[in-house]
Formats: C-alpha cells, structure tokens, sequence
C-alpha cells in the first residue's frame, strides 16, 4: 500500500516502513538506545533525502525512548538528577549542531558528513564494546566470578572540580565532563537525527562508571528531551520533519521496543554489549562501502539552499 | 487511488466550420489552439503518476498538407522555473565526495514532451535551438556565465540526464495524434514526483519542417486533501508543527506501551 509523505514528496510503501519500525524497535528495546542511528541510515538507503531522514529520524526517537523510558520509570532505574544535567548540555550541544547542519547543507557537503560522522562513530563505539564484551564474555566462560564494577574506583575524570551527587548512580562526580557528554550527545542528536543513546550508554559505563542497570533509563530519559529539542528546531528552521513519515516509524518502532525490553532481560550483560557492538558495526561498515564505492550517479541536483 | 487522469479539452468544432468558409477566398495562416477542460489537477496521497491529455485543434489547416501528414505537432508542459545547483563527486583519499558545482537559474522542475513524430524527423536542431523546445534544447542558463564553456556543458548534460532519469524529464513520441483533419490529441506523463506549481501547456505547429505557431495554456498542479494540510501547516506553522510532532511522538510511545506492555 503506498502511502505520499507530505515533505518528503515522495510515495512510499506503508508496510515498509511499519516493518522498518518494529524491527528498530525491538532492537532499541532490547539495547536501549533510540534505534536513531539504525533508522536514518535505513531511511536513507530507502531514498529519502537525508536532511528529511535526519529530522525525522530525531521525532521518531521521541516515541521509543519515551516508551522506553516509562518501563525504567516504574521499575526505578532511572537517575532524574544525572538525567537532567546531562539534559543542560545537550540543550546547547543541539543548538551548536543545527547551525552547523544548516551551514553543510548549503555547501552541499551535509550527505558527506552525516556519513562520515556514521562511520567514524560508530566503528569506534563498536569496536571498542566489541573488544571489552569479548573480554567479559571469556572472563565469564573461564570460570572466573565477573570482575565487579567498584564505584571506588578513579580515573582522571573523578578528580575535575564541581562534583555533585548523584544518589540513584550511587555517584559522586565533576559536573564538567558530565555537561561535555551531553553537549556532545545533542550537537550529534541534530546533525545524525540519533538520540546518541549508543554514544551515550558505553560513556556513562566506562567513563563515568555509572552502573550499567541505571545507564539505559537515564539515557533515555535524556534522549527524550534532547530529540524533542531537536526535532522543534529542526521544524522550525528547515521544515524537514515530515510527521506521516514519523508516525509510520513510531507505530510500528513502539510495539517492536516493548518486546524487545523483553527479550533484552533475559539476555547477559555482556551478551547484550556483544550483540549491540556487532549491530553497530554492521552499520558503520555498510555506510564505509558506499563511501568508497564508484556511486552510479556522479553527479546529483539540489535546489539553491536546499539538499 | 488517483489512477489516470484525463483532462479532456474543448474541442473548439464550431471554428472549424469558419475555416472551412473562410479557405474559399485567400489562404490565411494556419493557427494552433489548445484547451484544458480544467485549470487544475490535484495529487492526492496515492499519486502515482499520470497521463495528461490535450485536446487542440488547428485552424485553416491545408486539407492537402494535412492528408499528406506534413503537420507536424509539439506539445510541452513544462514545470515552474527554479534554480538548481549541479554537483560533480569526485575521488578524494579513496571517498567520493562533491567537489564541483554549477549553478543553473530558471530551470524547468519538469518538463513532458508529446510529438507527432520523432523530434528530428520533425524539423532541424538549429529551429529548436531557437525554440528552446525539447529537452535536449533547453536553453539553461548558467548563474556563473564565467564558466569555460566546456564545464557549463558538461554540467548542463548532466542536469538533463538526471532529470531524465528520475522521469521529470520525459519525450513522448507518438503522444499527439491527430483524430480529425484539424483535431489532435496530445499525452504528457505527469510523473509520480511532478512538482507542484503553475505548469505551462505549450503547443507548436509544424507545416514541412517550419515553425508556424504557437499556443499555450496554464495549468495548475496542487497537493490536495490531508497531505496538503500538513505541507501548508509545516511552512506556514513551523513551531506549532514542531510541538505537534513532539506531542504525537510522546502519546504513540505512551499508548504503545500501554497496548504492547511485557512487563
């Protein structure tokens, strides 16, 4: 059944999309992350233009980290403190970004980059949980009991000034670097149309060494607020969020996120990071092909100011 | 569903009659007439391209030069005018990435050509350079005239091949016939992405190979219904939009979780 999306001006088929959605759904259930950083490349590689998919791709990630995030809720994994801060951050990270999107698109270079950044970011998150999850997993299988996470335990970013208290993280830590992520996570969030949630999720583990069962509720929570933030400006200053299209990836993207929480329960930890590692980068290493490879059109046409 | 949609045009039979009359005394100049039954089309949400026809008819026609089927007839609907930028990707360390651009002003979004026969049975490149008619002689005007003219054309051929493929470009050979000594129908695609805007319905006569005249009418392409609402309300209303967007995002995440909820 094809279906004309508004702002997008193209027809597309309906059940792709719904079926688009639950598979990233179920995906971002199982990890907790938004599933942004699978559904905008997925709808690029479905033809629609980019700066579209961006947008978009934000607005969606509002629907399953809310969902998301009201499962952590009821079940008290969520730190609203930690959440809030690393909110502040990405308040002005996400405002840095949409100019910076806006300044690519009228360069014509916004595809590159949104690519470049893809590959870049998520072949170094990737394989850096691919390596560490390894690690664990053969710890485990050796027979040894899994090395604890101590929260004792310092690294240089414990000994920043201005710390604060985060008492469901059981942390006690610099606001700096917890301000920096956010900032980062939001400049990414507007210029990816991701939530960051898979940026966001292996910081908060190893960087800031927040235990792992609170990492995913507060990582939604914020993703939320950011996407939100992301998704308003886009609409207003490009006109790109194009709602049919969101909807089709909402609906099918909620009902596949609350199986898969679901199925991501009765998965280890370390399986969990293993398996989110080698999604992330099948993804990277997808979009690195179509860098490389010949294109099969050199040449491409774009209105003046727009992608 | 929009399926085909066929604009029929009046037939302007009562002139007919007049031409015949008026052919007993001198031979006057033959004329071209079009007409669209409406001045709108609306695209819905299933619109999946079209087949447009249109009607004309040609006055004082030459009962002779006609049975020898020496008129010829082009029919253009062409698309509203606006810049676009061309860009050339290139090999940089291994990564494609655009390098060179061009800039063209007033381009066509569309362009759908109906002929009687192929274009260069028709008459010679040079009438249609001066025409600007066709496809192919489409006068586009660089923004950079500056340019060495060897990168405009470059670019100019890559603007029409691109635009040929994604079918906004398209040549209908064949697409005019004609029903009646002075009665012709023509058919343009209308394809799946056909912008929306004023579209100029152009008709030229052909006698021998000669351009004699040329007539037009305007046509109006609009999204209709629902799509359009959101299109309107998206430009128009971007914030509310916005916070309409967020808002439905939370609700479908809160009613999924309530239909869907595992724990």
């Amino acid at each position: 059944m094809g279906i004309y999306l508004p702002i997008a001006e193209i027809s597309v088929n309906v059940f792709v999309l719904l079926a688009m959605g639950a598979a990233v759904g179920f995906l971002s259930g199982m990890f907790g992350v938004g599933g942004g950083f699978l559904i905008t490349p997925l709808l690029i590689f479905y033809n629609i233009p980019p700066a579209i998919a961006v947008a978009t791709g934000a607005n969606q990630v509002i629907a399953s980290s809310f969902s998301g995030a009201l499962s952590h809720m009821k079940r008290g994994t969520l730190d609203f403190k930690l959440g809030g801060v690393l909110l502040a951050g990405g308040i002005v990270g996400s405002t840095g970004g949409i100019y910076v999107f806006a300044f690519l698109r009228r360069l014509g270079q916004l595809d590159l980059f949104i690519s470049l950044l893809y590959v870049v970011l998520l072949g170094t998150v990737g394989g850096l949980m691919l390596v560490e999850s390894i690690n664990a997993l053969r710890v485990t299988r050796s027979g040894a009991a899994p090395v604890l996470k101590k929260s004792g335990q310092h690294n240089w970013i414990h000994r920043l000034p201005l710390k604060m208290r985060f008492r469901a993280s059981k942390l006690f830590v610099s606001v700096i670097p917890v301000l920096g992520l956010g900032a980062a996570i939001g400049f990414l969030s507007s210029i990816m149309g991701v939530g960051g949630g898979f940026i966001m999720v292996p910081a908060l583990i190893y960087l800031l060494k927040v235990p792992t069962n609170v990492v995913i509720g507060t990582s939604l929570f914020q993703i939320i607020f950011t996407s939100a933030y992301t998704t308003l400006v886009h609409a207003t200053t490009n006109q790109t969020v194009d709602v049919m299209l969101a909807f089709l990836l909402m609906a099918g993207g909620v009902a596949g996120a609350q199986y898969g929480a679901k199925a991501g329960q009765r998965l280890r930890g370390e399986q969990l990071r293993a398996l989110l590692a080698l999604l992330v980068l099948a993804v990277a290493i997808r979009l690195a092909i179509d860098l490389f490879v010949t294109p099969p059109n050199l040449y491409s046409l774009s209105g003046v100011g727009l992608s | 569903m929009a399926g085909l949609r066929t604009l029929a045009a009046a037939a302007l039979l009562s002139l007919l009659a007049a031409a015949s009359a008026a052919k007993a005394q001198t031979p006057l100049t033959e004329n071209i007439q079009i007409g669209l039954s409406t001045d709108n089309v609306s695209i819905t949400a299933g619109f999946s391209g079209a087949d447009l026809t249109i009607f004309g008819s040609l006055e004082n026609a030459d009962p002779l030069v006609a049975r020898q089927g020496r008129y010829d007839v082009i029919v253009v609907l062409e698309g509203p005018a606006r810049p676009v930028v061309v860009r050339r990707k290139d090999r940089v360390l291994g990564v494609w990435v655009n390098l060179e651009s061009e800039t063209f002003e007033n381009v066509p979004v569309s362009y759908s050509v109906a002929t009687t026969r192929p274009l260069q049975d028709v008459t010679d490149p040079n009438s249609y350079k001066q025409l600007s008619l066709g496809a192919s002689n489409l006068y586009l005007q660089p923004a950079d005239a500056e340019d060495s003219p060897a990168t405009i054309e470059e670019f100019t051929a890559a603007l029409r091949e691109r635009k040929a493929a994604t079918g906004l470009y398209s040549e209908n050979v064949g697409g005019v016939q004609f029903l009646s000594q002075n009665l012709f129908r023509a058919t343009v695609r209308l394809a799946p992405n056909v912008p929306v805007g004023t579209h100029k319905a152009r008709a030229f006569l052909f006698k021998s190979g000669l351009f004699i005249k040329e007539s037009s009418a305007q046509l109006e392409i609009r999204k209709s219904g629902f799509e359009q609402s959101i299109f309107r309300v998206a430009h128009d209303y971007s914030f509310l939009y916005g916070v309409f967007a967020v808002s439905l995002a939370m609700l479908t995440g809160w009613l999924g979780r309530l239909v869907f909820r595992k724990d």
